[in-house]
């Protein structure tokens, strides 16, 4: 039954979508409140019937309903009830639906939350928000179908893939999706903007709340992304510069470019058509993302069952929405007002400048990612990208614009004093040459690129901290008083906004620091092991004292115990190695010591003929500095996006205005 | 002159859209080789593990399958329990360890089981060129005469197995 009302209300879902596309649309160009609030509606209807499609076939994998083919080929009886759950998004058809889901919510939100909005402005939105949402549902209805029944019902299902049995499931694909949907709304907007001509600060201080909220959602969903491939494929990498990773990486740079200009655009009214652009390329690599490593164009870890049908649908979507944004973009934008002007040396500027950057950073990962599908047209074959291109392509663009992140902040807007920047930033610099000195003597010249990491990660976080303390200064020297007292309450009063860029520069910082400390020093060793051994690696002790078996709700493992001993203590590691009867998968789960100046990771590999076990050690220096930073970057989002400034909505309500359209 | 640059963005984009619509019609996982029903073009290459190499004089007598794997690639991993059942079953798979360092590919063996009976390293790709290697894992069926009679791209599932290589390898070996 389940399986049927969830299907009613898709289908009613997809026709509201059709009308929620169409209806104000035309009401905004009647200016016609009626019909404008009937995509309001329309709006949160939609909501309602896609999160009870979501929740019917949820239902369905809860109950073990496996006459529903999607929960019998994707879940079975002995799987642990979070992951049957989670199984509800670890197919295509299941991932549609979430998809589609996060989308309602946001059109749900604009039509909410958006009362203040100029009421065509948010008909507008509403109506772009309707399509894209009625091709979607349109394709999880016609081509991926999550509620095709299976007759005669299989008594068990077959499992979900192994490796996807992981807390990671749970919360990585959500967090993922959130940020990749979320950039819909900003496309949305621009959509809406182009059709009205007019693009403002009003307009992107309306923006701003959903771009930071799907940069959050992206940014977490990255890093525990990344920690989910460092625990589970079993050798200590944290990022493979895979397609589907790259796939999140482009929506991910694009984004914080889309960030930083709407900044430019609210504050200052500058970089008009540029914010469009990115709204739009950002929302665009958000759906290259999704979905094309489903169409069959690129292969990948994370590839989906392939269908030529799907792959054509998708292209179509794609081609519609960005084609039609961008010739939009192209027959509008250039009458618009442009924006305000600037020196160079600005804040504005080097806004400007950080998008170039991020820009040039995301067209190296776009071409590696689809490097082989060109070669191929072309004629030729045995291409492969991999790790060295992204060494040799996207670090050197990413390491300027690392070193310009700290100054961004200490420019005032509009124009500025050279020797005045250099002023402020005077400690950061000293400090980190200094680090870059010591580090130097301290590791030889032959390890002078990791020593300058260390010292530019420590920049970054010594300009962040510079951002707080600076404008204390300034503060105290206004007011007249005495320094020190006044740091904590001034420190208290400081804007959420001005936390929140001093955080996530300073994640930036922590990142580097580890993807430094990693590089250069992580070291490793793979030998056979017997009970009772103990070998030494980067001045730990690592002693094998038992082989054993252990078995789990629906796998059983050949379980493995470590003692550590460092100079910091001792502890016990538990590494696994699971064997997935259902599937006849095998996976491994390291025993992974996480500390702060790096982690210990133990995995295990088969049993030799002679008693011993195949055993390789890692010893990881500050990896968990990766994560800490990206989540010390979402932390600075969250940070910004509670700044009560934003929560105001820009413009009053205006009713009936005539809109004053650009000439086309 | 300023039309022109707004319009640069959505010409950029059509070119792109018409290269992806061209891949599209060749499934990636399914391209055919140039190289099938020809000898394998020569090659010999230094072992991976203990002492032995492969080289193209390794496939004679009967059907086997040639995997290319790399110890830097993520989805090789995903076929290699399958490959291990293979072996058990007595499937004769050769493997070509390609770009990468053979040290590399030695510790990837060591540390999730060795399905291969011999093991070559390609550190410089030169063979996986010959080959038409496009990307890892790739998986070459060849007969017992040293010709390639199939290439299948990408990991390698049970499905495939059953119904593609299995099948052929068969029809191999009963002379057909």
């Amino acid at each position: 039954m389940a399986a049927e009302i969830g299907q009613l209300a898709l289908v009613l879902a997809f026709l509201l979508a059709i009308v929620q596309s169409l209806v104000p649309l035309w009401g905004a160009a009647r200016l016609e409140p009626a019909l404008m609030g009937l995509g309001r509606a329309a709006a949160l209807l939609q909501l309602l019937f896609v999160a009870t499609a979501f929740a019917s076939l949820a239902a369905g994998f809860m109950a073990k309903d496996y006459s529903i083919a999607l929960v019998a080929e994707h879940s079975n009886a002995a799987q642990p009830t979070i992951y049957r759950f989670a199984a509800t998004w670890g197919s295509h058809e299941g991932s549609m639906l979430l998809w589609v889901l996060i989308l309602a919510l946001q059109g749900a939100a604009v039509a909410l939350f958006g009362g203040r909005l100029r009421e065509t402005l948010q008909a507008r939105v509403l109506a772009v928000q309707g399509i894209i949402g009625a091709a979607f549902l349109g394709f999880s209805l016609f081509t991926s179908n999550p509620f095709l029944r299976l007759f005669p019902a299989p008594p068990d299902g077959t499992e979900l893939n192994p490796l996807l049995q992981d807390p990671g499931l749970v919360f990585h694909p959500p967090m993922l999706y959130l940020g990749y949907v979320g950039f819909s709304s900003a496309f949305s907007f621009a959509m809406a903007g182009l059709i009205e001509g007019q693009v403002d600060a009003g307009w992107a201080r309306w923006i701003r709340p959903f771009v930071l909220a799907s940069w959050i959602c992206l940014t977490t969903g990255i890093t525990m992304g990344s920690i989910w491939a460092y625990y589970t494929l079993g050798w200590g990498g944290w990022w493979f510069w895979d397609p589907v990773e790259n796939a999140s990486l482009m929506p991910w740079l694009m984004g914080t470019a889309l960030l930083h200009s709407s900044i430019a655009l609210e504050r200052r009214g500058a970089l008009v058509s540029w914010t469009i652009l990115l709204a739009i390329l950002t929302f665009s690599l958000s759906l290259v993302g999704t979905f094309l490593v489903r169409s069959g164009v690129l292969t990948s870890v994370h590839a989906f069952a392939v269908d030529p049908r799907r792959g054509i649908y998708i292209l179509g979507i794609i081609a519609l929405a960005t084609g039609s944004a961008l010739a939009l973009f192209a027959w509008r934008a250039p009458a618009m007002k442009s924006g305000a002007l600037f020196q160079p040396l600005s804040r504005e500027g080097g806004i400007a400048v950080n998008n170039l950057f991020l820009l040039a950073a995301t067209a190296t990962v776009f071409l590696g990612t689809f490097y082989p599908v060109f070669v191929e047209i072309a004629g030729g074959h045995s291409i492969s990208v991999g790790r060295p291109y992204y060494e040799l392509t996207f670090v050197p663009v990413v390491v300027p614009l690392l070193l310009l992140v700290s100054f961004g902040p200490m420019l005032n807007w509009k124009r500025n004093d050279s020797r005045e920047i250099l002023a402020r930033m005077r400690w950061p610099i000293i400090l980190a040459v200094l680090a870059l000195i010591l580090g130097i003597l301290a590791f030889g010249l032959h390890q002078i690129l990791a020593a300058c990491g260390l010292a530019l990660g420590l920049f970054l976080i010594l300009g962040a901290i510079a951002i707080p303390l600076g404008r204390w200064k300034v503060s105290s020297s206004l007011n007249n008083v005495s320094r020190g007292a006044d740091l904590m309450r001034f420190l208290r009063a400081m804007p959420l906004a001005v936390w929140g860029m001093t955080f996530a520069h300073a994640g930036l910082g922590v990142t580097a620091i580890g993807i430094t400390a990693v590089t250069a020093w992580q070291s490793s060793k793979v030998l056979d092991m017997k009970v009772g051994q103990t070998v030494d690696l980067a001045g730990a002790q690592y002693t094998l004292n038992s082989i054993g078996q252990a078995t789990g709700p629906n796998y059983q493992a050949v379980q493995a115990r470590f003692t550590v001993t460092s100079h910091s203590g001792s502890r016990v590691l538990v590494s696994e190695r699971r064997l997935f009867p259902a599937s006849q998968t095998t996976t491994t789960q390291a025993g992974i010591g996480t500390g702060l100046l790096g982690n210990v990771y133990i995995s295990i590999g088969e049993q030799s003929a002679d008693g011993g076990l195949v055993v390789r050690l890692w010893d990881h220096p500050l990896v968990d500095w990766i994560w800490a930073g990206g989540f010390l970057m979402a932390l600075g989002g969250a940070a910004s996006l509670s700044d009560r400034r934003f929560r105001v909505g820009a413009a009053r309500p205006v009713l009936r205005t005539a809109i004053v359209k650009a000439p086309a | 002159m300023k039309r022109l640059l707004f319009l640069l963005p959505v010409a950029l984009f059509v070119a792109l859209i018409g290269a992806f619509t061209l891949s599209l019609r060749h499934d990636p996982s399914h391209i055919t080789s140039v190289l099938i029903d020809k000898p394998l073009p020569e090659f010999a290459l230094p072992a991976v593990r203990n002492s032995q190499g492969l080289t193209s004089a390794d496939f004679r007598g009967e059907p086997m399958l040639l995997n290319v794997f790399a110890s830097w690639c993520v989805s090789c991993r995903e076929e290699h329990g399958l490959l291990l059942d293979l072996k058990q079953k007595g499937v004769v798979i050769q493997g070509l360890d390609w770009k990468d360092e053979a040290a590399d590919g030695a510790r990837y063996l060591a540390e999730n089981g060795d399905p291969y009976i011999k093991a070559g390293n390609d550190v410089s790709g030169r063979a996986g060129i010959d080959l038409g290697v496009a990307g890892v894992p790739e998986t070459f069926v060849v007969d017992g005469k040293g010709r390639v009679r199939y290439k299948f791209i990408g990991p390698i599932d049970t499905e495939d197995w059953e119904h593609t290589l299995k099948p052929m390898l068969q029809r191999l070996r009963s002379g057909a």
